[in-house]
Formats: structure tokens, C-alpha cells, sequence
């Protein structure tokens, strides 16, 4: 992996958009030689993963090659065997789970979590009640609802949705928290087209009208393809390639390993 | 009509008794997954901390001065302060332990205690080791009694009959409990992120619940519950250190019996045992009263085993279906 573009110094590591442009923009997630081992497997192995706000990446790499880990390991959800996770130039490494939500960073999991016991209205109160009370809380709500476009089904419980309902109301939670990057694990596994579509146009509208940066992790290369600015590639637990769809679609080495050149971690 | 005046006059006291011995023991079971066998202590806290600021023991706290009925409601309201603050020292200390980790991650370097939410043996164990040491240091400290307190408003003439009006008025206490913890749990902000503690702690961390001030938070409230039930026990009952097991086996029956649903569920299966005993023992006697209760609380555990909160729950997804 000698040619891994983790091997520059995080503070001048630039995207291929701002190459490009040549604006500056700020790096809001870093991660610093992050290394995750579960007894004798390393699950993570000393990555440096940056994100710049704004800016919406996905994360792709074959089964087990440590993406969902390293999200765990940004949210909290893991602890890092060694490294460092930074958030807006603060480190982040040592808080709970609830605190680093609180700095701006929020997560839609791979399996649908909403309550499902839970009424619509009340899934998307509680990420609200924290930030406003009274007339400001219901319009908040009343917000949330219609950009998950949910309105019409406040006072339904959450297990009689769709699952793709289910997706759209547990994104409109996350991004009601108004997060700086949130991070979605496969959003669109088992969706319909029309449903996927909806969760495409969700994201992209969230990132343009809200400036809410994305880490996506994502295996359907055209939803990739239709959302990205940036792809990172993960394979056993390294980063294997940063770059545009066309560079990573034309690299030789990632339809190999995606073919199973190599054995997956 | 005689025998109906009598039955209904007897059944709230013991729906009472059964609603407000459970609701404690309910909400820190089906919020933290922790089967607390130390609540019956915690009544007996609640219970000695109001006979010892009703009668003076407690020093700087001129409790006993109060005039009439607010000395016996001060005296009450402490007792079920002082459980709450004693559970909250309980949770940091044994149930999650925080205390002991904060030390050792200072000392050794990692974490020694793994918290008891959610592990429900572990959790039965640990709370019975701190029931024994509870009992036994009580005694040492406080002796074998200690002074009672009265019991205030007078009887109540039925027919041929009386009742304590005390013991009536405490089903008014148990219901109103019942509807105040409905609306905690439904319309405040603590009891959201309560709801969704129990459904799914790691989506409610995601959404920036703390989950651990949760956790407290349901714990000292669960423990107040218990001070409270000891506190307007007191003036019924003779205050030595054994007081709380007499409450634990009808919490615990009462608790497994109504599921996991902590207002529906004790609601329901406080008013059903109420409806048992009360039949039974005024028929048969109390020795009666005791067994019929067990015995219907092990038929219904083995044809409702989710409980009787269950079967409301069903009621409402088939009534969402028909809809």
C-alpha cells in the first residue's frame, strides 16, 4: 500500500475539488493514525481520514474492510486501540458518544433505528427537545418532519412506516440535531429505485441548502456515483485510494480488490 | 350489599399497598433491566428516615416543630428525598460503577466494574448482598425498633364495620402516583429519553442522550418511589430493620405479573392481586389470601408471560390494524 494517499501530511492533505479550484476549505474530521484491534484481527490499521466541510465523501471498500468500524470508532460507539480522532481542532478521542454529538457530529446507522414504539413526532422530538423549548421546539419539529417528508404521517407510530420511511425519518432526526458532518451508514441498502432516488435527493439537498457535510458508506456505485464528491477507499482496514468517481472507477487495483484479488480483512 | 360495601372498602389498601411497593421496583427494572432485591431496604430507609425526623433523631432538622399534619408530610417528603439521594449513591457506587471505575482508570490505568444495566442475575445478585448489609447495619445502628409514628385522620364507619380513613386515602396516593409517572414518562422531556433509553441506548447516545445521566436520573427516581412507600407505610407499621421484605415479594409479583409497561403494567396487575387478595382473604383468611395471590400470579405468568401490559399492547396494534 505505498501509494496510499494517507501517506501525506494530514495539515496540507487536499481534495482533488480543491486541487482544482484551488479554494481553501477546512478540514472539520481528522483522523490521526487511528488503529482498531479486536484480539488478534486489525480491523483498523493506522488511518488518517480527513473530511472537509461542506464537502459529501463516501466510503466504499469490500466486506470487512473496516468502514463501518471506522465510523464506530469517529461516533464513539468503539474505542481506538491507538490514534487520535480530531473534530473542528478539537480532540475528541477520550468523550462519550452523546458529547461528540453535542461538537456537531451526528450518525444514521446501518440497520434503521428509530423507535419504533414511538409516534413519528415524538422519534423527531427527542434529538430537538435538547436544543429548543416551547413555540421554537414545535416549529423545529414541524421542520424536521417536512424535510423528512413525513408531515402527513406525524401521529403514525414509527414501526407502521415503510422501511424506506423508516431511513428518510431516522436522516431527518440525525440532521435535525444540525450537525456539521453527519455520517450514514448504507442508507440505501434494501430500497427500491424510487426510494433511493428520495434518500439521493435528501442528501444532496441537505449538503447544498444546509452545508451539512457527509461520510457515506455506500456499495451501489451509482448511488455513489450520483452523490459524491470524493471517495475514499477502504480495504483491510487501510486506506487504499482517495480520489473522484472516474479516478477510483478507472483504478485497476480497486476493481481488484473488489474482485477478490486479495483476501479480504 | 353488606359483604360488596366491605370488599370494596378493603380492596384499597391492598391495591394500595401493591401499586405503591411495585412502581419503584418496576421503573428501575423496565428502564435499566436492573432487578433491584434491595427495594424492600430502600422502603425501610424511607420508612426509618420519617420515624427518625417525625420524632427528632435527625440533628439541624426541626422537622418534629412543624405543627399538625405538615410535621408527618415534612417528615414523609425527607424520607423519600433522602432514599432518592441514598439510590443515587447506590447507582454510582454499585450499579453502574462509576465511582470505583473513576478511581481504578486513576490508579490501574482501566475500568474494573462493567455497569448491571441489562444483566438482570448479576443484578439480583449484587442487590441481595446490598440488602443483607443493609439489614444488618441497621440494626447495629438503630437497634431492633424504633419509635412509631401516628397514624393520623381517624377511622371510617361502614355499616357494621371501620376502616383506618389513612388506609383508604393511601389507594388516592397510589393513583395519583400512577398518573403523575404516566405523565413523566409521556409528556416531559426526562421521560422521552427514558423511552428511548430502554428501546435503544445507542441510537439515543447517537442522538446526544445522556444516557448515564438517564440512568441516574431513573434510578433515584425509582429509589424516591421506595422512600415514599416506606414513609406512608410508617404510621402502619412497626419500624425495625426486616420492614422491607413484607414489600418485596408483592412488588415482585406485582412487577412480573403487570411487564414491562410500568404505569399500564403495575395498574393492571395491582388492581387484579388487589381483587385476589382482598377476595380471599376476607373469605378464607389472610394464609389464604397470600396463597391465591402467588397461585394466580403463576397461572397468569404461564399463559401471559410478557405480562398483563402485554395484552393492552396487543389490543392497540390490533386496533392500528383494523384502522
Amino acid at each position: 500500500m505505498s501509494d496510499t494517499a494517507d501517506g501525506m501530511d494530514p495539515a496540507v492533505k487536499q481534495t482533488s475539488a480543491e486541487l482544482a479550484t484551488g479554494v481553501d476549505t477546512d478540514t472539520i474530521l481528522q483522523t490521526e493514525g487511528l488503529t482498531k484491534r479486536f484480539g488478534g484481527l486489525t480491523a483498523i490499521d493506522d488511518v488518517d481520514f480527513g473530511v472537509e466541510a461542506g464537502e459529501l465523501r463516501c466510503l466504499i471498500g469490500p466486506n470487512g474492510a473496516g468502514k463501518s468500524t471506522l465510523l464506530n470508532l469517529v461516533t464513539g460507539a468503539l474505542s481506538p486501540s491507538e490514534g487520535e480522532v480530531y473534530f473542528e481542532g478539537h480532540e475528541i478521542t477520550g468523550l462519550d458518544p452523546h458529547e461528540r454529538i453535542r461538537h456537531g457530529l451526528s450518525i444514521k446507522f446501518q440497520v434503521p433505528s428509530v423507535y419504533e414504539d414511538l409516534t413519528v413526532r415524538e422519534n423527531v422530538r427527542l434529538p430537538i427537545q435538547r436544543l429548543a423549548a416551547g413555540s421554537e421546539r414545535d416549529e423545529r419539529m414541524a421542520d424536521a418532519l417536512s424535510a423528512s417528508g413525513l408531515s402527513a404521517k406525524a401521529d403514525v407510530t414509527a414501526s407502521a412506516l415503510s422501511h424506506g420511511e423508516q431511513q428518510q425519518l431516522e436522516i431527518g432526526m440525525a440532521a435535525s440535531l444540525d450537525p456539521d458532518l453527519l455520517l450514514l451508514d448504507e442508507p440505501v441498502a434494501g430500497l427500491s429505485v424510487d426510494e433511493r432516488t428520495e434518500i439521493a435527493d435528501r442528501i444532496t439537498q441537505l449538503n447544498a441548502e444546509r452545508d451539512i457535510a457527509f461520510v457515506v458508506i455506500e456499495h451501489d456505485t451509482d448511488f455513489v456515483a450520483e452523490i459524491a464528491d470524493h471517495i475514499t477507499v477502504l480495504h483491510q482496514g487501510e486506506t487504499f485510494r482517495e480520489g473522484s468517481i472516474e479516478e477510483i472507477e478507472a483504478d485497476p487495483e480497486v476493481q481488484r480488490i473488489y474482485l477478490g484479488g486479495e483476501t479480504d480483512a | 350489599m353488606a359483604i360488596g360495601l366491605d370488599l370494596l372498602v378493603q380492596f384499597f389498601p391492598n391495591f394500595a399497598s401493591i401499586v405503591l411497593a411495585a412502581t419503584g421496583l418496576a421503573i428501575i427494572f423496565g428502564i435499566m433491566g436492573v432487578i433491584n432485591l434491595a427495594h424492600g431496604e430502600f422502603i425501610m430507609v424511607g420508612a426509618f428516615s420519617t420515624s427518625l425526623a417525625y420524632n427528632g433523631g435527625i440533628p439541624f432538622l426541626p422537622i418534629d416543630a412543624l405543627p399538625g399534619l405538615s410535621r408527618l408530610i415534612g417528615a414523609m417528603l425527607f424520607a423519600a428525598l433522602v432514599t432518592a439521594l441514598f439510590g443515587l449513591l447506590v447507582e454510582r457506587t454499585i450499579i453502574s460503577g462509576a465511582v470505583p471505575n473513576w478511581i481504578s482508570e486513576r490508579t490501574l490505568g482501566r475500568p474494573v466494574v462493567t455497569p448491571l444495566y441489562d444483566r438482570l442475575l448479576d443484578s439480583m445478585v449484587a442487590t441481595w448482598g446490598l440488602s443483607l448489609i443493609m439489614v444488618q447495619t441497621f440494626r447495629n445502628v438503630f437497634g431492633n425498633s424504633l419509635s412509631g409514628v401516628p397514624i393520623p385522620f381517624g377511622e371510617l364507619s361502614y355499616g357494621n364495620s371501620s376502616i383506618g380513613l389513612y388506609q383508604v386515602l393511601l389507594a388516592g396516593v397510589a393513583a395519583f402516583v400512577l398518573i403523575a409517572l404516566y405523565l413523566v414518562f409521556v409528556r416531559t422531556d426526562y421521560g422521552m429519553r427514558a423511552r428511548a433509553t430502554i428501546q435503544n441506548e445507542s441510537m439515543a447516545q447517537s442522538l446526544g442522550v445522556n444516557t448515564e445521566r438517564t440512568y441516574m436520573a431513573t434510578f433515584a427516581l425509582g429509589s424516591g418511589l421506595a422512600g415514599l412507600t416506606g414513609a406512608l407505610y410508617t404510621p402502619l407499621l412497626s419500624i425495625e430493620p426486616g420492614l422491607g421484605s413484607v414489600f418485596l415479594v408483592d412488588a415482585f409479583v406485582a412487577v412480573v405479573v403487570g411487564g414491562s409497561s410500568v404505569v399500564v403494567g403495575t395498574l393492571l396487575s395491582g388492581g387484579l392481586l388487589g381483587i385476589v387478595d382482598t377476595l380471599f382473604s376476607n373469605v378464607y383468611g389472610t394464609f389464604a389470601g397470600r396463597i391465591a395471590l402467588l397461585i394466580v400470579a403463576i397461572v397468569l405468568i404461564r399463559f401471559i408471560p410478557q405480562g398483563l401490559s402485554s395484552l393492552v399492547e396487543r389490543l392497540r396494534e390490533r386496533r392500528l390494524e383494523v384502522d
